[in-house]
């Protein structure tokens, strides 16, 4: 083969590679219209629509078990899919690790996994974002609308990112309205839409006229406060359909933003498996990893500035909502004082406290 | 005769059914055609599909005798999916309790106690029918859920491992207790189960005096008790091994598939079986087929979602609607003119009749 064959070919090579799409492929644990975890990250590949070097395919309720190696197995085989998002946090050890493993020339990226150097193969990126400075604005809006000062949180489970966000949200409350508590209900897993409309409507039988949550989908906990005539701010995804009167904001995540910088960072020939995509990729509000949901109608226009506002001082870094001193529940230092606590040090990621005004045991 | 209207009265119904299908398909703006060109695709279209398609045939081969065998005997099971997760439960107790075992000896423990457990759950199913009037179909399903509930006991109580947090699942079996798979391959032994256990069943029940009792006592009780034949033990057996290979089906998920007991062993092949069960007429050697073309349908899940952005629940909905029309096609059977009169002979009998 002269120079010039070589040439020819490898540019016909190249030009065939570039009409080629890029496969992407998602799965997802639970349906991707259930108004909340699944359908944030379904949406997420929507936004991937607007490349058109991707074809993005998808596959909803697929179990934490060997179910996920195999539809990320015909992912890759079937459907050519080179890169392979697996979003739910129990797709990740053993099946994504052995899928990975299996397949050294397919780049995985798992949503919130524990990624070991050295003992997992290189080619798994992990993403996350820290949500909690949208909490804290979804909570101010709560402590402006509350009129009995109690708001209710019905939540899964008291692992640190659960009470993360049962703080922050507390916290914004109490910034604007320091006599508010938040009462904390636990149900004890994710999808338990049955337990999560009998603790919503318990807790608006105790006086309550605020409700939010953190559970797989809150869209039964939205649609509860709304039959019970009280306020609702939303999680996960917008609900603001489930409660025409009484939405008033959500925290939301925005996973696009990472589906869009990845696929065009492996677009431009960059890959996890050599390091020129960050292993761990995180953002928070200023990334636009999450967002504040659109404000429901009895938002006032007062309300509205002052969490503009806010998250203006969010923004510029004058506002950081884990700054000591502060108190938990049981009156002990959870942060003493002069100590600030980015969104994203590795200390809130141990989180075993609820902060003061927080009626509920993180214990569960 | 009585053969083509055999063939052709399910393969009829499976036809209507696709048909209907496909207006669901339509209905949600998607081309039929290409649904079908899927299905074929993840089924049937590669050797890579074909290995998918057997991973999910096995299950079924197992869990539709479960239904077919207790049918030869007079008797409507549906209680297959409650068999395979007690079976699958009862193996991965043994294979927990057992750990040092060399590997042939410990998957026969584990065979048998998941035999065992299957069993006795049709048979009590069959049993309270037989003996006290209670519907094997209601308490099949009723016992279905017991079932769950027991899993979720175990693996989240005595059985659970503590680092599995997320999603509850037992102790994972020990590597020299798991069932391999054929070599180069993903296709895992729990084949061979499967087409051994129906080439069993067709020579116990067309072959053996046994499976003639069965058949009287489940064509006429009375009659059957009249000629001296024991048909409360007779039914009850017959439940015995049904639940056993419903059970085997159980083993074969936790120790080829999964390595442990979660919440997959209540995957819906028990379910699955029933249809496989129905569309083969109750005859084990048509089940090895019929057991294909239901795993590749199964195995077309996952396409049906990526391919064309149709829902997850899409081949539980063609599962339902193929069942209806398998349901529906039994009030056919005798009906057609063709199948009485359809060779020369019969037709100059007819002629010279007249």
């Amino acid at each position: 083969m002269t120079r010039r064959e070589f040439l020819a070919v490898s540019a016909a090579a190249a030009t065939a590679r570039a009409s080629e799409p890029l496969v992407i492929g998602f799965i997802y644990n639970g349906p991707k219209n259930d108004l909340g975890y699944n359908q944030a990250h379904a949406e997420g590949k929507q936004a991937l629509r607007a490349l058109p070097f991707v074809r993005a395919v998808e596959e909803a309720s697929v179990p934490e078990t060997v179910a996920a190696e195999e539809s990320m197995r015909d992912m890759i085989f079937q459907d050519g899919a080179t890169v392979v998002f697996a979003t739910s946090f129990g797709h990740f050890d053993p099946f994504t690790i052995d899928m990975a493993r299996e397949n050294p020339a397919v780049q995985f990226f798992h949503c919130g996994g524990l990624f070991e150097e050295g003992k997992h193969p290189k080619n798994i990126g992990i993403y996350f974002g820290f949500i909690d400075e949208v909490e804290y604005l979804s909570g101010m809006l709560a402590g402006l609308a509350t009129r009995t000062n109690r708001i209710g949180f019905v939540a899964a489970k008291p692992i640190p990112q659960v009470l993360r966000n049962i703080n922050s949200f507390t916290l914004g409350v109490r910034s604007v309205n320091p006599r508010a508590t938040t009462r904390v209900v636990f149900t004890g897993d994710w999808v338990l839409p049955v337990r999560e409309a009998e603790a919503s409507s318990s807790l608006v039988d105790q006086g309550i006229d605020v409700l939010t949550g953190h559970t797989g989908s809150p869209r039964v906990i939205v649609q509860m406060a709304e039959r019970r005539g009280v306020f609702a701010c939303g999680y996960q995804f917008n609900q603001s359909s489930m409660a025409p009167h009484g939405f008033l904001t959500g925290a939301e995540w925005a996973w696009g933003t990472v589906y869009l910088r990845i696929a065009e960072m492996i677009h431009a020939g960059k890959s996890v498996t050599n390091g020129t995509i960050p292993r761990r990729l995180t953002g928070t509000l200023k990334d636009e990893f999450c967002k504040l949901s659109p404000f429901g109608p009895s938002v006032t226009a007062s309300s509205r500035a002052r969490v503009a506002d806010a998250k203006t001082a969010i923004l510029n870094g004058s506002l950081e909502i884990y700054r000591g001193p502060m108190k938990d529940n049981e009156g002990e230092t959870a942060i003493p004082a002069g100590k600030i606590l980015k969104i994203e040090d590795v200390e809130l990621d141990r989180m075993d406290w609820l902060v003061e005004g927080v009626d509920g045991s993180a214990k569960g | 005769m009585k053969k083509a209207e055999a063939v052709l009265v399910p393969l009829g119904a499976m036809v209507a059914g696709l048909l209907v299908f496909g207006l669901f398909c339509a209905a949600l703006g998607v081309n039929p055609f290409l649904v079908y060109a899927s299905i074929y695709k993840a089924g049937f279209g590669s050797w890579y599909s074909w290995q998918n398609t057997l991973v999910r045939a096995s299950p079924l081969l197992l869990g539709a005798l479960c239904t077919a065998i207790p049918a030869r005997a007079g008797i409507i099971v549906i209680g297959n999916e409650g068999a395979i997760i007690v079976g699958g439960l009862g193996a991965i107790w043994a294979g927990l309790a057992t750990p040092s075992l060399p590997p042939f000896l410990a998957l026969t423990v584990m065979t048998f106690a998941a035999m065992l457990c299957g069993g006795l759950w049709i048979a009590a199913e069959v049993a309270l029918q037989h003996y006290r009037g209670v519907s094997a179909v209601i308490s099949g399903l009723l016992l279905n859920y017991l079932a769950i509930a027991l899993m979720n006991q175990l693996i989240e109580g005595p059985l659970r491992d503590p680092s599995s947090f997320n999603s509850p699942a037992s102790y994972p079996l020990a590597p020299s207790h798991r069932l391999g798979s054929f070599a180069g391959t993903h296709v895992h032994h729990g084949l061979i189960f499967g087409v051994a256990a129906c080439l069993l069943a067709w020579f116990l029940i067309d072959r053996t005096t046994f499976g003639f009792a069965m058949k009287i006592g489940g064509g006429n009780v009375r009659a059957a008790q009249l000629a001296g034949l024991p048909v409360g033990r007779l039914v009850v057996i017959a439940g015995l091994l049904g639940g056993a290979c419903a059970g085997i089906a159980g083993m074969v998920e936790v120790a080829a598939v999964h390595g442990r007991a979660n919440e997959s062993l209540n995957a819906g092949y028990g379910y699955s079986g029933i249809l496989v069960a129905f569309l083969s007429r109750q005859n084990p050697l048509v089940i090895v087929l019929v057991s294909l073309l239901t795993g590749g349908l199964l195995a077309s899940g996952g396409m049906l979602q990526r391919a064309h952005d149709l829902p997850d629940a899409t081949i539980a909905v063609l599962q339902g609607i193929l069942f209806l029309f398998i349901l529906l096609s039994d009030t056919f059977y005798g009906r057609f003119n063709f199948t009485r009169t359809k060779t020369p002979e019969a037709r100059a009998a007819h002629a010279n009749a007249a």
